[in-house]
């Protein structure tokens, strides 16, 4: 394939991921906005009132960017991780297997259209925070990148959760039993500044409170912790992760028997 | 000669590390040729389609499409292989003229050039009407054309089908044989399992047998039929007998007062034992071959491969 053919199918591939969460939007887009839009009134103004200021902000103003990094985490994972296995499931994917899309340009592909459900999510969060709360930004290319370099290693992770998968459960335990805690552990509704010594040694292994806390500076200016190690952790994890993607394709021992 | 369209050499594949499911194939398909595999359920039919496309990875062995090898130059070969596969394989929420724009961009072909040819496919393949419903929504047969549309909207020179026929109606059949014919008669050379023989007979010029993983036949339709050297009728009589009739040279059997078989080579004629017949005052008022005579041919060959792979 030239490089024109390969960027047609690379769009292929990124528009039929578009239009599959458009399609089914009650199940990939409505969710996520009707969860934080009971975040917003339960943490942020109900309980959020009485909290008063965390980590020098008001706590609807804390909890804010957390939760828009959550909801972009998930919906990137979540969009990659349940088209590829679907697409493995149907055997659909042999559409792909049959045809000479290189390895790395479906790698591309998919990441792109997870990328792009967990930004458009984000977004629609970030539109329904601003009717709860307001906030200035920052700075925009710390917001911008981190946002960008989280969702492209969730978007990563998915695709290798669902390369591994061979059951509807299989892709559902990383995000029940290994993200969720993590991003409720990771200083998403609390500064990390709160827990003891022991804990906040413990929660410093968590990579998710770096991208949070990133995120939170971006908007804020405010952070619990060096943003440089942010940066380069979730930039080291998405060259690692996107190497081994890459890896279990061209291996193709489970994707094709 | 000129070069083959498919050249398959010493084809194994193991399953799982322990099942053989191909034991050494080689196979060799002329260039513009209408070709079937034939065996029985489980003899490595679809195992061996599934390599040719790179869905199922090999143990050992060598193909090339059109003199490219399926692995090293995996592009080219994949350009000029079209494979409509045994089982569903598109997704059930798309419409069918979303799913060939989707096929033709993994081929790298501009959405414009692909909605021409999607239209032109899906019209002679009678989906046109469906294009935007779920594919989900379509009947058996027309599933089955739609993925014939879909392995053709790169425009193939090898078309390979696995079972095209299967749960297809006998009217449908013989349109879709005219569709495969004129593909074939425009050049494309073709590849088709079934389990009717008869379809095998009408469309194909080679065939090869294939049965355990190995190749029992590999020859042209035409001798497979000459190796038919006898044949049984069934006559039906217009009035009741209670002996069976005696001829020299043919053997004659009583299945009821109203009902003979006869068994005959291929090479006499008939007339003779009509005459005969109707000399003993026996009339006839049908007859019919006993049963395919190909199935007979087919069974035969693949009991003889049976007794002698249980001998081993
Ligand atoms: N993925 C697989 N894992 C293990 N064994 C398999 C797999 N696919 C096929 N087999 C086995 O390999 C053998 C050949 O199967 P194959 O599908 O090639 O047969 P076939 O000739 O296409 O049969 P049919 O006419 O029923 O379609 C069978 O015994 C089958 O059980
Ligand atoms: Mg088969």
């Amino acid at each position: 394939m030239n490089n024109k053919e390969k960027w047609i199918a690379f769009y292929t591939i990124l528009r039929r991921e578009i239009r599959r969460f458009m399609r089914i939007w009650p199940q990939t887009l409505l969710p996520p906005v009707i969860t934080m839009i009971l975040y917003f009134v339960i943490f942020g103004q109900l309980i959020g009132s009485r909290i008063g200021s965390m980590a020098g902000l008001p706590y609807i103003q804390f909890v804010a960017p957390g939760l828009i990094m959550m909801s972009v985490i998930t919906n990137s994972y979540s969009n990659v991780v349940s088209s590829f296995f679907g697409l493995k499931f149907q055997r659909n994917i042999e559409e792909l297997l049959v045809s000479p899309v290189p390895n790395w340009i479906i790698l591309l592909g998919y990441i792109a259209g997870g990328m792009c459900r967990g930004l458009g999510v984000g977004i629609l969060v970030t539109l329904m925070a601003l009717y709860f709360t307001s906030f200035s930004i920052h700075s925009l290319t710390v917001t911008v990148a981190i946002v960008l370099m989280t969702s492209l290693m969730f978007s990563i992770a998915g695709l290798i959760n669902a390369i591994f998968a061979t059951s509807f459960d299989d892709i559902s335990i990383i995000p029940t039993f290994v993200l969720t805690p993590l991003t409720y552990l990771g200083g998403v509704f609390y500064s990390i500044n709160l827990l003891g010594d022991f804990w906040r040694d413990v929660s410093m292994f968590n990579p998710i409170l770096y991208m949070v806390n990133a995120f939170r500076f971006g908007i804020s200016g405010i952070t619990d912790i060096d943003i440089i190690w942010s940066f380069s952790m979730v930039g080291l994890a998405s060259i690692i992760l996107f190497l081994y993607a890459l890896y279990l394709l061209e291996k193709g021992s489970r994707l094709r028997s | 000669m000129d070069l083959p369209a498919l050249s398959i050499k010493n084809l194994t594949k193991i399953y799982n590390d322990s099942f053989k499911a191909l034991d050494g194939i080689s196979l060799d398909v002329r260039q513009g040729d209408f070709f079937a595999l034939l065996g029985p359920n489980g003899a490595g039919k679809s195992t061996t389609i599934g390599i040719i496309c790179s869905l199922v990875r090999k143990t050992e062995g060598t193909i090339s499409v059109f003199q490219h090898d399926v692995d090293q130059d995996f592009s080219s070969a994949k350009h000029l292989i079209g494979v409509v596969p045994q089982e569903f394989n598109f997704n059930q929420f798309e419409k069918p003229i979303d799913i060939l724009i989707t096929q033709a961009g993994y081929f790298g072909i501009k959405a414009s050039i692909a909605s021409v040819r999607a239209e032109k496919y899906l019209k002679q393949l009678g989906l046109w009407e469906k294009r935007n419903d779920f594919s989900r929504n379509l009947s058996g047969g027309m599933k089955r054309r739609l993925m014939i549309a879909r392995a053709l909207i790169h425009e193939p020179k090898l078309l390979i089908l696995d079972e095209p026929t299967a749960g297809v109606d006998i009217e449908l059949r013989r349109s879709m044989w005219n569709f495969l014919k004129e593909i074939n008669g425009n050049g494309t050379t073709i590849i088709l399992t079934t389990h009717y023989l008869e379809e095998a007979e009408n469309l194909c010029r080679n065939i090869a047998i294939i049965d355990h993983g190995k190749i029992i036949e590999n020859t042209s339709m035409k001798s497979l039929l000459k190796m038919l050297d006898r044949e049984t009728f069934v006559l039906d009589l217009s009035n009741e007998i209670d002996a069976c009739p005696e001829i020299e040279g043919y053997s004659i059997s009583l299945k009821d007062q109203n009902q003979i078989e006869v068994e005959i080579p291929k090479s006499e004629s008939l007339n003779e034992l009509f005459s005969e017949l109707s000399k003993k005052n026996i009339s006839i008022i049908s007859m019919r071959n006993k049963t395919n005579r190909l199935e007979e041919l087919f069974l035969g060959m693949v009991e003889k491969n049976l007794g002698q792979e249980s001998q081993k």
